[in-house]
This record gives C-alpha cells, structure tokens and sequence, in this order.
C-alpha cells in the first residue's frame, strides 16, 4: 500500500521480511509501519465489536520509538487478540501517546515473532522519512 | 561486500576471513561450507553479518559458521561466537527471540509397512493433540507461580507433573533445566504471553513430523540411541513461543542503552550486548535461561500430547506403540561452558544461533550410553526432505566450539517463495509424494517450500567431510503437522 507522500513495500529478505515505510512525520510513519505490519501477517479483524486501546511509550531516539510501539502492537494481538485500523499518534520529544481503534482479529496467515533492531535507521531523504525494519518471522 | 577472493580456503570444507579483513574485527571467521555451499550465500548479507559478528568485545578464538548459514538480522543463523566468561559480553540477538528453539526427535520400533494405511489417522491425531498456529493457546492454564516454576525447573517440572519420564530427562541437553534461571528477571509481558501458551508448537518453520528411518550409517550408534531401520520416528520442532520473543525484545530494547554505558561501539544495533559480569548481563543471562527452560517444558508437553495421539491410533493394531525419547537439543542458545583455546582452559560464553551443540565422546555433559558414542545432533531437513541424525566429534570440540549445523538454511527469500509456489498445489505435491500434510494456514506453507531451502544432504556431507559431525541416520518424512 503506497501513496506519493507516505507508504510501505515488502522488501525481499532471505530468513526475515523487510519492510520499507515513509512518511513525512515520525507519528505518519509510525503509523504506516503499523499498517505494513498488519498487512504481511495478513491480519483480518472483526467488524465488531469496536475496541479501543491506549499506548503510551519513551524511547531514546526515533528507531526505538519505532520498535517499542511496534512490538507492543504484537504484544496487544497476541495477549487479546486484538489489531487496530484507526491509529492516532501523537509524538512530543520522543513521547508517543497512541489513540487506537479495532476490534478482534478474525485471521492471522503468519507469524511475526519480533521487530528487530537491524540496520535500522530513520533517515530524512528527499523532506521524507524513511525506515527499513526486519521482523524476526 | 565480501567477494569469494576475500576468502582463505583452509579445505575443501573449510574456509576462513581473516581478521584483517576488516579493521574492527577482534578474531577471523571460519567458514564450513564446500564452495558451490559458499557461492550459494554470496548474495545474501550472511558473510558480512558473521564480520560483524566477529566485532562483539570478548571474543575467543574465531567467529563459527555452519554450512546451513543464512542472512539473520544482525548475527547470521549458523552462526557460533564464544565469549571470554565473565569480562567478555553477551548479545541477546546473537542468541536469538526464539530462545531455546529446538528439536526433540523419539523414535519408535512401530515398522512403517505396518503404520502406512494409519498414517492419515496419525497427522490428524497430532495436529488435535498439539496445538499449533499463530498465538495458539493451550490446554494447560498456568498460574503466575506455576510459571516461574517452569521458569526455574524447566522440564523437571513436568516429569513433577506427570508429562515426563526420566529417560526424557536423561536424554535432554542439560537435563532439561539450566540452573541459574531467574523469572524476577522477565517482565509481566512476557510472562503475560508465556502463560497460555505452553505445550504448544506456534507457527512460522516449526513442525512435528513423523518420519521413517531411511538408512542407517553408523549401526552401533543408532542401536544406542533406539533407532531402527525401517521403523518409525518423530521430530519436535519449536522454542519458548511468545515468551521468549517477549524476553529477547525487552532486552535487546534494554542494551541500546548499556551499550552506551559500557563505551561498546557496534556496527549493527541488532547485536547490543552487555558484559557478562555487569548487572545488565546478569539479568539477561537469569531470564533467557528462564525462557530456555520454558522451551525445553514446552518441547516436553508435546511430546506428552504426541504419546497421546500415537496410543490412540496404534494401541491394539501394532505390538509397542510407544515413542521413546532420542534427544532434544537448542539450536538457539547461549551457554557458560569450557573449551580449550590455544591450548588452555577457557570458561566462555558459547552464542549459538542456528546451530546445534554437538560434543563429542567422552564429555562429562553427556548421559552415559551417549558419552561412548558422542552427542546427538538433530539436522530436520525442509518439509519433504530427509532429515539425519549425526554425532558430535572430538574435532568439532577443538574447532567449532563442540557446535554442528541446525538444518537446511533458507536460500530463497519468503516473499520469493510465496511468488512462486502456491500452498494448495504443493499440499497436493507432498501427499502425491506420500507425505501427509495438517497445515494452519497454506501460505504459511508456501513459505516453508523445500525450494526454499538448500539441500540438506550437501550441508551434512559438508559437516561429515569437515569431521565436526558424524553421520548415524537418514530419515524421511511421511506426515507433517505445520502452524
């Protein structure tokens, strides 16, 4: 799923999946990645009922931004088996505070066992942002 | 990027990148692979993440790579990198999310003429009886005091529980319990998501699978072990589950920092360590050894459930139904062990990733009847394809840190895969092949494609022909059960 200003596309990896995400804020980008994650689990959700979550994360730099709100993502899917099509995101100095909204997944085609570290960086490129992230699969 | 050029050939299955190969380097890397092996990963980043690998402060001797090597994220899988115990570091992505991930393998003396028509029943006996698929839960509901139980006993606390017999025990690397395992050190997430889901197998490459003692190489080893010819054996594939993956998060979140607190500058931020003697060290050690004996419980249950389904389509249709324990090793782990280095006794921390310990004849950590003949190694093989049964070497001892390879290795990325095969037609393909296929979810399946992986007998005759394995048995699968 991709537009001009922000998106996200599979990237061949030979054990893992690569995901490349832009955006051009950090919570749009966080918000796509989320998205993109979503997608190459191939999650499905309920049409309801309707349930809403609150996340609220530090982290040091933007990478561990990144992989904190992802990885308490899976953490929700897996503990209440739960996915979110509306994500707000609201991110002052490295302090996110995420409104979400979903509802119970109905079908998971694979597992994403973490979000990786590896050779991640988000780096501003052409006034976009732009992250690579490896699942651990 | 590393060019074959770049690389000294030791022999024919053995290759090395010396430590001037990249300045921050602090040991070379030796390859076991044969070149077409070799030529096979130059395109993926397997290579430059066993460099990187060989940057990690602490490290003894040389970075390993085993012949089944593929791209990770930050260590390459088949990878095996030793630590200076307790100055040098410990790397939670060098270990893995999956602590502990392992196979089990039992084997039975039910012939496969006898079982053919009831093969059928078996798949879907084992696929009702052992839970699989994504965030499976199990049977069992575990209370916050049982698990740190697990955490602490691994699977002694089955054997308390009725799941396990000695002999299960007996023949599990470390007894099935690391001591030194402490559930204060993982967080209520974790424990959130370990809870439900013991004795349960997951998704992504883990499998039980029943196969058939193809050919036996080397009789007296195989006689030790309870394998027969001809008869029919069972391989248990899975980890910690969502504990596990829990564990390494958090800590790898954790290290970003320690990172910088210890002054340690790496190429990759993947492969954050801390020293094993600083508090942070010490608190990953105590939870990922928890995590391992929750892997190794977890390998235990299935078993249990696997008996059960193997006594209700046998009992009364063939004389001894039972399944009997070979081994269970990790091939995801980080262990305190002692190796000669340079001629010395060095306490060290062994990361394996990827890759089976395999300790030869003769080591105290063996079970008796083991210790003659040298350890067990499970290699499962990619769906339809053979799997073997090796044994540990005195040489892999003194070369690889007493490690092996751990399967057939990826060398076809996942998005690939599914491009090109569809997961019905190749259901279709394995059962037209005779091989029973329960599977949750057929792109899951596509994914795990035998093209996607490379041939498991020329990583194994790599191992042989390199003396840091022996082969003993051949087996072929005839019904998988897939998450």
């Amino acid at each position: 799923m991709e537009t001009y200003l922000s998106g996200y596309r599979e990237v061949a990896h030979t054990a893992d999946w690569e995901l490349e995400v832009w955006a051009p804020t950090l919570a749009e980008l966080l918000r796509q990645a989320a998205r993109g994650m979503y997608a190459l689990s191939g999650i499905q959700i309920a049409d309801r009922p309707r349930l809403q979550r609150q996340v609220d994360l530090e982290a040091s730099d933007a990478e561990g931004l990144l992989v904190a709100f992802l990885s308490e993502l899976l953490y929700i899917g897996e503990t209440e088996g739960l996915a979110f099509d509306q994500i707000e995101i609201e991110i002052n100095h490295l302090t996110l505070h995420a409104e979400l909204s979903g509802a119970p997944i109905t079908k998971t085609d694979k597992e994403i066992k973490a979000v990786t570290y590896h050779n991640l960086s988000v780096h501003a490129e052409n006034n976009l942002l732009r992250a690579n992230i490896v699942f651990d699969v | 990027m590393i060019a074959i050029q770049d690389l000294k050939r030791i022999s024919d299955y053995e290759w090395e990148i010396p430590q001037t190969f990249r300045q921050d380097m602090r040991v070379p890397v030796r390859i076991f692979a044969t070149r077409r092996l070799l030529e096979k990963v130059m395109d993926d980043k397997s290579l430059e993440q066993a460099v990187n690998a060989a940057t990690l402060p602490g490290l003894v001797g040389r970075v390993v790579v085993m012949p089944d090597m593929h791209q990770g994220y930050g260590f390459p899988i088949g990878g095996v990198a030793a630590t200076r115990y307790p100055e040098g570091v410990i790397s939670p992505g060098a270990i893995g999310y999956d602590i502990n991930c392992g196979v089990r393998l039992l084997a039975t003396s039910i012939e496969y003429e006898e079982a053919k028509t009831l093969l059928g029943d078996l798949a879907t006996a084992l696929d009702h009886y052992c839970p699989s698929g994504v965030g499976e839960k199990g049977a069992l509901r575990m209370s916050e005091k049982e698990l740190d139980q697990v955490c602490r006993e691994g699977a002694r606390w089955t054997l308390k529980q009725g799941y396990a017999t000695e002999m299960d025990l007996l023949r599990t690397e470390e007894g099935g319990c690391l001591e030194g395992a402490d559930p204060s050190k993982v967080s209520p997430h974790a424990k959130e998501r370990g809870r439900p889901q013991l004795g349960t197998l997951g998704a992504g490459n883990h499998f039980i699978e029943v196969d058939v003692v193809e050919q036996i190489f080397d009789a007296e080893a195989a006689r030790v072990m309870g394998l027969e010819e001809g008869a029919l054996a069972l391989q248990i594939h899975c980890g910690s589950r969502g504990f596990g993956h829990q564990i390494c998060t958090d800590y790898v979140r954790e290290f970003q920092s320690a990172v910088k607190r210890y002054g340690i500058q790496l190429p990759d931020r993947e492969l954050v360590c801390a020293p094993l003697n600083s508090p942070e060290g010490q608190n990953y050690l105590a939870a990922m050894r928890s995590a391992a004996n929750y892997a190794f419980a977890n390998r235990q249950m299935l078993a249990h459930n696997a008996r059960i389904a193997f006594e209700q389509v046998f009992a009364g249709k063939v004389r001894d139904w039972r399944l009997r324990q070979v081994y269970d090793i990790a091939h995801n782990m980080g262990k305190i062990e002692t190796h000669i280095i340079d001629g010395q006794e060095v306490k060290v921390c062994v990361h394996r990733k990827g890759a089976t310990r395999a300790f030869g004849p003769g080591s105290p950590e063996l079970p008796d009847e083991y210790r003659r003949i040298g350890q067990p190694v499970l290699v499962p093989g990619s769906m339809g394809t053979a799997s073997w049964v090796l044994v540990g070497t005195e040489s892999s001892m003194q070369r690889a840190f007493g490690s092996s390879c751990h399967g057939a290795g990826r060398v076809m990325s996942r998005q690939q895969a599914k491009k090109q095969v569809r997961g019905e037609a190749l259901r279709q393909e394995l059962e037209a092949d005779g091989i029973r296929v329960r599977a949750g979810s057929m792109a899951g399946l596509a994914e795990e494609a035998p093209q996607a992986y490379k041939d498991v007998d020329a990583v194994v005759e790599t191992v042989a022909g390199a003396e840091i394995a022996r082969k003993v048995a051949r087996l072929r699968p005839v019904a998988v059960v897939k998450g």
